[in-house]
């Protein structure tokens, strides 16, 4: 299991990932010596920096085990930023870690196999869910729509306009902050359309930004990455929170 | 390192009313778009795939498919010119309309020409140029530049088309409903089809195969140029020629549904060559302008897959960046996410000056999922940021990654710089290090650093099993 995100802000996300992965049967390992995927770099253009980042993660995560990521961004830049980055000189390290990695829904629906979420809302719960922009033309949306939509009492709403980003995009959201902060907003809007429950997502990346911008608006929102839903309808009180 | 990237600037200062435009513009339709692919195809993607391995192949045999559609457009009696560079295209044109003692003609919508400001060249050179495309016909009266591929003045409303009307004496009176404006201009351009000596048009295909043209319209403008002229010029860049025209069934298709929600655009003319004898009337005279204008360098480039765009608009309409900042903002005729691409490129001596472009992405990919001929844009942007790196181009509010990668490749560093990041929960914003961070704090809280807290918890809970 791989993140940097989580590792820094959203302990429990990463906590969840080992709770419910484990629930699967699945043992997860997490090395120590892992930082970051180096997307930051990889995005601004510093290619030079992030080959440096991508063979420090290959190696951290040599061998033959699957790579599991909370994060639909850090998949896409282990299974195709690395290799657009190597093109010019391809590195059976980096090729490596690419057909080993996994997003993590994508890994528990697709990989394991797990078709039905058996857990439980106390009460109806209408959600938002954001599918973040890295799991464009992948399976994935679908995915995690239908393990959360199996929830009893729950409903997967769809907003308007889904297939906007959320203005995040790492450094971008730094570097072209006006436009950046009105794509957030419009998606904020659209959300609220719908007046779900909860956000829910699986890149915490975007859910911040999304969070960020609702809380200096003075929104309320209740965000979540998909993992930890799996994990609170199965398994109550279990969060640290 | 303190800066604002031109785009983000330009977007802060359009007005609402122009931003308005842009927004409501490019989001009206998308759906229409997707459901008019997906209704009449179980696999769209997959048409798409295909589309752009036709156009990849003729690109990758170009020289081969020119040299057929030469020989083909010359036996159906076309004269055919091939330009270089831009100036050398203008020139072309210009000897050739002076050839024909042309004084006065009318011109339909062409990228081409716009890539090159054809029109300001033949006005400054003495010759009454009328666009007749609605959209660029106002464009042409307010001396504005076009925003949008296929939607030229979506930057624009009707108020304000209504005032230019107005202002130019076209009907009577300030009028702002659409179809009394399409009207007075629809009278206003057939008294000008009829004076014109020449057409200009561009190319949307150039069938190797049979040497015909195909030109795709919705207001039927380019065939009603051509009707009452005896001289017909068509631009287009070398990069339009397909291999047969039987490939027309996957593109047609597919440009019309990407470009406007069509299943086919209202017109689609297939230009045979210059009138036959047998033919009442149409132009006796028929040249084709092959323009090069940068794009061999595109091809050489590693971003060649550009060349596969057949300019439907679809990547513009869904770009959030594009929807918020206008066409405008990118500073050339391709705005969105095609030109953050080719501008550079095809620009290629202002490459230092135009590789802000490809920065004004969060790389969402939104372009590249509605391309009908699957270019991956965000791969073409990346490859751009790193060009522009290694040529050591200036890029504003640029934050340095070496110290992040020397960070990342450390990881006792990294863990300890994780645990110290708590530290920074009890800092004001002010103390950001850098400007770009206190604009993004300025809009956005950041979450409380948890760093160290999942390791700590996870090296404990190995223990306990």
């Amino acid at each position: 299991m791989g993140t940097c995100l989580c590792d820094a802000f959203y302990d429990d996300v990463a906590r969840a990932t080992v709770e419910i992965l484990e629930y699967l049967g699945v043992s997860v390992e997490f090395p120590e010596n892992q930082t970051c995927c180096g997307q930051p770099a990889f995005n601004s253009g510093d290619w030079a920096s992030s080959r440096k980042v991508a063979r420090h993660t290959a190696e951290v995560f040599a061998g033959d085990l699957p790579v599991i990521v909370p994060s639909g961004s850090c998949a896409a830049m282990n299974r195709h930023g690395n290799l657009l980055q190597f093109e010019e000189e391809p590195d059976a390290a980096v090729t490596s870690l690419a057909n080993r990695t996994w997003e993590l829904i994508d890994y528990i629906f697709h990989g394991l196999g797990i078709r039905k979420w058996p857990g439980r809302f106390e009460e109806p719960t209408r959600i938002a869910f954001h599918r973040s922009c890295h799991s464009r033309g992948t399976k994935t949306g679908a995915a995690v729509r239908q393990l959360l939509g199996s929830i009893e009492n729950a409903e997967v709403v769809p907003f308007g306009q889904a297939e906007q980003c959320c203005g995040f995009g790492g450094t971008f959201s730094v570097t072209f902050p006006h436009i950046s902060g009105r794509m957030g907003t419009l998606k904020l809007d659209k959300i609220y359309e719908i007046e779900p429950d909860l956000l829910v997502g699986i890149d915490m990346s975007c859910l911040m930004h999304l969070s960020g911008l609702a809380t200096a608006q003075g929104r309320h929102l209740k965000h979540y990455h998909a993992i930890q839903i799996l994990r609170d309808t199965l398994i109550p009180n279990s969060s640290l929170a | 390192m303190i800066g604002i990237q031109p785009i983000d600037q330009y977007a802060q200062l359009i007005s609402e009313e122009k931003q308005h435009s842009v927004l409501d513009g490019s989001s009206a339709g998308t759906e229409k778009r997707y459901q008019v692919l997906h209704k009449d195809y179980a696999d769209p993607d997959a048409l798409r795939k295909l589309a752009g391995a036709i156009k990849d192949h003729t690109l990758h045999h170009l020289g081969h498919y020119l040299a057929e559609a030469e020989q083909a457009l010359v036996s159906r009696g076309a004269k055919v010119h091939f330009a270089t560079t831009g100036d050398m295209a203008k020139q072309t044109i210009l000897d050739i309309l002076r050839g024909h003692g042309v004084e006065r003609l009318t011109k339909s919508k062409s990228m081409a020409a716009e890539e090159i400001h054809l029109n300001p060249f033949l006005i400054e050179n003495g010759i009454e140029c009328l666009e007749s495309d609605l959209g660029e016909f106002i464009i042409q009266l307010d001396d504005d530049e076009p925003s949008h591929i296929v939607k030229p003045i979506i930057h624009k409303n009707r108020r304000e088309i209504a005032r230019t009307f107005q202002a130019h004496g076209i009907g009577v009176d300030y009028n702002d409903d659409p179809e009394t404006i399409t009207r007075r201009a629809r009278v206003h351009l057939r008294r000008k089809y009829m004076e014109a000596q020449a057409v200009i048009t561009g190319g949307n295909f150039v069938c190797a195969d049979t040497g015909r043209i195909l030109l795709v319209t919705n207001e039927g403008n380019s065939r009603f140029g051509m009707a009452p002229v005896k001289v017909h010029i068509a631009l287009v860049g070398i990069e339009k020629v397909i291999p047969e025209e039987k490939d027309l069934s996957v593109f047609l298709n597919l440009l019309g549904r990407s470009a406007t929600g069509q299943q086919l655009t209202v017109y689609t003319e297939f230009i045979n060559g210059p009138k036959s004898p047998t033919q009442p009337d149409g132009p006796e005279h028929f040249h084709v302008v092959f323009m090069d204008n940068g794009r061999t360098d595109v091809l050489a480039s590693n971003c060649r897959e550009i060349l596969r765009c057949i300019r439907c608009g679809a990547c513009q309409n869904v770009c959030p960046v594009y929807r918020q900042a206008s066409g405008h903002a990118y500073r050339s005729n391709y705005g969105g996410p095609v030109g953050a691409v080719l501008s550079p490129l095809l620009f290629g001596d202002r490459f230092p000056e135009l590789a802000d472009l490809p920065k004004a992405s969060s790389l969402c990919g939104a372009c590249n999922e509605v391309c009908p001929v699957d270019i991956p844009i965000p791969d073409l942007l990346l490859r751009l940021r790193d060009k522009a790196k290694r040529e050591h181009v200036y890029s504003p509010a640029a934050i340095p990654m070496a110290p992040f990668a020397a960070l990342a490749t450390q990881p006792a560093l990294w863990r300890t710089a994780m645990t110290m990041s708590k530290a920074m929960n009890h800092l004001p914003i002010s103390v950001a290090p850098v400007k770009p961070l206190q604009d993004w704090l300025g809009q956005r809280t950041l979450p409380e650093f948890h760093g160290g807290d999942f390791r700590k918890w996870f090296a404990r809970h190995k223990q306990g099993k």
